[in-house]
């Protein structure tokens, strides 16, 4: 009580209105924006995605940084160790191996993408009106029935299996193999999408745009479809490396794409021979990048399932 | 009656993306032996970071206990290794959490997920560790103990698993049962049930509690003591009779004038009053008190000093600057309980 | 009953579990909503009050009977009358976490009515938007935001938003406040009667909270497995109920009064909710009925006016039950 002037002013009231009540603090952010900020600050993703973007710029441009085409023989200097003129060495029939290593990336990467995207496209599709129909009267339930029986089927066949059957109808190369990966490969995302639809069809804001006379059409455009986007952005990450690893596995049995065109595969099988003859180069350069391109897929997309996943918010 | 359980200036933080959230921020009181203690507010105000800070189950990884002791009949338990803890919380302190469904195993036997917890804490024989178990059954009110003795968690109702969950809580004769919003999950009259129960275990086996919840109504009906939080802080305590009949926070005042009140034969409408505004982000807490903003009698002094608890009697204390002898008229406030002066 | 806005005929709901099976979450229900009342529906989970919610307002199809909104039965109109009927009857949800889309902006959020119905466009869309959130105590400035940023009765507030959008006259509010804080229930409660006022709206109000469903209510339902037990105006509800459910419900809420607390002497219920995939014979209530006879193992008890605008099943309050009328001065 030294102070009573002061304390008059402290303990007077305050005017209310000082005070804004519903206001917000903390800047505005999307969902977007909050999974980008945690991918940046995830450093292995962040190597996994530097890695994928050196992969594909070497593969369009790397073949054009040597003077030799990947087919182009040169028997005088066959099976030379990687040096100043051919940076990766040549194989047996003299073919640069650097040219070679890039145009097979581009068959590498062409397959991934190719098959992701039929899968996309087609899984979309089934496992959409699959999931959809589901519970919608007894037409609905039958539709989504046929459906994924058809997907049970498909999900069974081994996809060496379909090569082999298409290889008696078509040549071994690119679009076999895209196609017979494409065959199989697409159930498993279809099964993702139904599996999505159906738990996001259950959110009260799908019924609440439903009760507000929202059309169909949109519902699946505006609440669906992104609500689950991340996770078919993740699934894709782990099936591109997929592809890309069943094209070069059927490219090393023979069953891939032939020469003169190179693949990742077929260098590693043309390497089979000659591995004991201290030829290091011939396996090392493909292996390598099949490692290393299936490690910069499968960090990334663990680094974007984490950054989607709104459990480590905290 | 001497201090069973004692926490003294408890201050917890999380980390976030954004920085650090202070969920407690100096928290004091204490529990004695046989008492009922309910420490009420609504989600966010840390009642719950403090029950986990006690118990060690605060997630290690992102929060971090800033500073303050919890003692334990004489016993420091802040810096214990897991296996002190685990040995404490299954003999002397008993804790009962929300959701019974995730605290029980889905694929073991009741009776077995009972009779391992005695297990680990005595050294009885088989017999008499089941004999055991069906005492306890049939302590929290489970009939046919028997019968349940052989079930799975999914073949017992909600009220059901929970009184398992006592009964698991209770196995070792605990000094001290803490409950986290033990009937928030369940129906009114199995709620009623459940609150019966915990009355009567602590009269029959004078076992201690500490209750955590939201709901004044569950305060009323079981507690002796109460302890209110708000952002972090208690901002009042006192016996159950005192925060009800004379609370002197006007949180507490806001929080009692905002459920509708009930008189048989009144049948005139009253417009509710809400406390408005929300609580404040901890994230960055106001430097006075954290309910001035929403304080229909915030003062100048409010706003930049935070109020330390001053006592009204032996055991009501409260933090808010009206019960100071400086403020003008606010006894009046105080007096009224907030009510219309 | 013309002044009867909904009127709910022997509505049944089932839904098929396994084989042969079905869940009788709603079985034979008749009552009507007048129009500008509130009507309050309460009952412990499982009794299906949010499952008759939910198919009054033609979220779920009814397995049997009808429901006539504005004297028209909803199962008999077709094309631009059946949407505009649609657009009348809104509906506000439990949880304001999962009633938004986590990746829409408030504005869209709001005005995915208006879109739908193509009411309004551009401009005046936006103005209607903001005119939407200040009525219901938010900003314009708030608009931009996205749900996540929001506390729970702030997304609370734009759920309703979003429901007058397209100016509804009858909304149904499945348990609006149960997933609140008790501060913010209260602010809740307050918007809904203001705008009740302001927009003439009727409402039907679903919760387990029975002291503010009389709060708010002007009439009130229990039910318990799927039946209607009592209907009655709230103020004899709680002064005399008559169904030994009602009462044991009434004596189970908590008083926020430990004087209260301590004094009362409360009617305690005995075990659990039966299953509603194999429901007791009879009266559904009898397995935990203190007042349990003979009779109401074998026969289900009508639904009668037992006092005049005071409807009850049970048997205490039927002819086969009738010589027991006096144990009813619990």
């Amino acid at each position: 009580m030294a102070e009573p002037k002061k304390d008059d002013v402290l303990f007077r009231p305050v005017d209310r209105s000082r005070f804004q009540q519903e206001k917000i603090v903390r800047p505005s952010m999307s969902q977007w924006k909050e999974t980008t900020v945690k991918i940046l600050r995830n450093k292995l993703a962040i190597l996994g995605l530097g890695l994928l973007v050196i992969i594909t710029i070497l593969a369009i441009i790397g073949p054009h940084l040597v003077p030799f085409n990947y087919s182009d023989q040169n028997l005088s200097g066959k099976n030379l160790p990687p040096g100043p003129e051919h940076w990766f060495g040549t194989d047996s029939l003299g073919r640069d191996m650097w040219a070679r290593t890039w145009y097979g990336a581009r068959i590498s990467l062409t397959i991934g993408l190719a098959a992701a995207v039929i899968d996309l496209i087609l899984g979309l599709i089934v496992g959409g009106i699959s999931g959809y129909m589901a519970g919608r009267g007894k037409f609905g339930d039958k539709v989504d029935g046929f459906l994924m029986r058809i997907v049970e089927i498909l999900y069974g066949i081994p996809y060496l299996l379909v090569v082999i059957l298409l290889l008696v109808v078509m040549k071994p190369g690119l679009w076999t193999i895209i196609i017979a990966l494409s065959i199989t490969g697409w159930v498993g995302m279809a099964r993702i999408v139904r599996g999505q639809i159906l738990q996001l069809k259950e959110q009260e804001y799908v019924a609440a745009a439903e009760k507000l006379g929202t059309p169909h059409r949109k519902i699946i455009m505006r609440h669906l479809f992104p609500n689950m986007i991340g996770i078919i952005i993740v699934n894709l990450t782990f099936t591109i490396p997929q592809a890309i690893f069943a094209e070069s596995f059927l490219s090393f049995i023979g069953l891939g794409v032939q020469a003169p065109i190179a693949s990742w595969g077929t260098m590693a099988n043309d390497a089979l021979g000659v591995i004991l003859t201290g030829q290091w180069w011939r396996l090392f350069f493909p292996g390598f990048m099949i490692s290393l391109t299936m490690f910069a897929f499968n960090v990334f997309g663990d680094g974007l399932q984490d950054a989607l996943d709104p459990q480590s918010k905290e | 009656m001497s201090r069973l359980l004692d926490v003294n200036d408890l201050r917890v933080s999380f980390k976030t993306y954004g920085g650090e959230v202070k969920a407690v921020r100096g928290v004091d009181f204490h529990i004695q032996q046989g008492e009922v203690l309910a420490i009420v507010g609504e989600s966010g105000c840390g009642k719950s970071v403090t029950a986990q800070s006690i118990m060690g189950l605060l997630p290690k990884k992102v929060s971090r206990i800033k500073s303050g002791s919890v003692t334990f009949n004489g016993k420091e338990l802040l810096g214990l290794s897991k296996k002190q803890m685990q040995k404490l919380k299954g003999s002397e302190i008993g804790l009962i959490s929300q959701d019974p469904m995730t605290s029980l195993n889905p694929t073991m036997r009741i009776g077995s997920q009972i009779a391992e917890t005695i297990k680990k804490h005595t050294n009885y024989s088989r017999s008499k560790i089941h004999d055991r178990t069906i005492e306890l059954l049939d302590l929290v009110g489970i009939p046919n103990p028997e019968k349940r003795y052989r079930q799975y968690p999914h073949e017992l109702s909600g009220g059901m698993r929970q009184r398992v969950l006592i009964a698991m809580a209770l196995s070792c004769e605990p000094k001290l049962l803490i409950a986290d919003e033990p009937t928030t999950a369940l129906d009114v009259t199995i709620q009623a049930q459940i609150l019966d129960l915990l009355k009567d275990i602590q009269v029959r086996l004078g076992t201690s509690i500490m209750i955590i919840t939201h709901d004044l109504g569950v305060v009323a009906e079981v507690a002796q003591r109460v302890a209110v939080m708000y952002a972090g802080v208690i901002v009042e305590s006192g016996d159950v009779e005192e925060i009800f009949e004379t609370p002197k926070h006007p949180y507490t005042w806001g929080l009692l004038k905002s459920v509708p009140r009930y008189e048989k034969g009144k049948h005139e409408k009253e417009r509710l009053v809400p406390i408005e505004g929300s609580p404040p982000d901890l994230f960055a807490p106001p430097a006075g008190c954290p309910f001035a903003a929403r304080c229909d009698y915030a003062m100048e002094i409010c706003i930049d000093q935070m109020p330390d608890p001053i006592k009204t009697s032996e055991t009501h204390q409260a933090r808010c600057w009206l019960n100071d002898t400086r403020a003008p008229n606010a006894n009046d406030f105080v007096a009224a309980g907030g009510n219309d002066v | 009953m013309s002044d009867a806005l909904v009127e709910v005929q022997q509505v049944k709901k089932y839904f098929n579990v396994g084989k042969n099976q079905s869940l009788k979450a709603v079985d034979d229900i008749s009552f009507f909503i007048k129009k500008g009342e509130t009507f309050g529906l309460v009952g412990e989970s499982g009794s299906g009050k949010s499952t008759l919610g939910r198919t009054i307002v033609g979220l779920h199809q009814a397995t049997d009977g009808r429901i006539v909104y504005n004297g028209r039965d909803t199962n008999h109109v077709k094309g631009k009358e059946a949407r505009d009927l649609n657009r009348t009857m809104q509906m506000i949800f439990q949880d304001p976490e999962a009633s938004l889309n986590p990746r829409m902006r408030v504005m869209d959020i709001i005005a995915e009515g208006i879109d739908a119905h193509d009411l309004l466009k551009g401009k005046k869309r936006k103005e209607r938007v903001f005119q939407l959130l200040e009525k219901v105590g938010l900003s314009a400035e708030h608009a931009k935001r996205y749900p996540h940023e929001f506390s729970g009765g702030q997304r609370q507030r734009i759920g309703i938003a979003r429901a007058l959008a397209v100016e509804p006259d009858f909304i149904v509010a499945d348990e609006p406040i149960s997933a609140l804080d008790v501060s913010i229930q209260a602010q809740i409660v307050n918007l809904m009667e203001d705008l009740k006022e302001e927009e003439g709206l009727t409402y039907l109000f679903i919760a387990h909270d029975l002291g503010m469903v009389k709060h708010i209510s002007d009439r009130i339902g229990v039910m318990y497995l799927g039946n209607l037990m009592e209907l009655t105006d709230s103020d004899s509800l709680f002064d005399e109920p008559l169904h030994p459910y009602t009462q044991a419900l009434l004596s189970a809420i908590p008083v926020p009064n430990p004087k209260e607390a301590s004094e009362r002497e409360r009617i305690m219920l005995e075990g659990d909710l039966p299953s509603p995939i194999s429901p007791p014979s009879g009266c559904r209530f009898r397995t935990r009925c203190p007042h349990a006879m003979d009779v109401c193992r074998e026969i289900v008890p009508e639904w009668r006016e037992a006092k005049e605008n005071h409807w009850v099943a049970c048997h205490l309050y039927t002819n086969e039950g009738g010589e027991t009328n006096e144990k009813t001065d619990l």
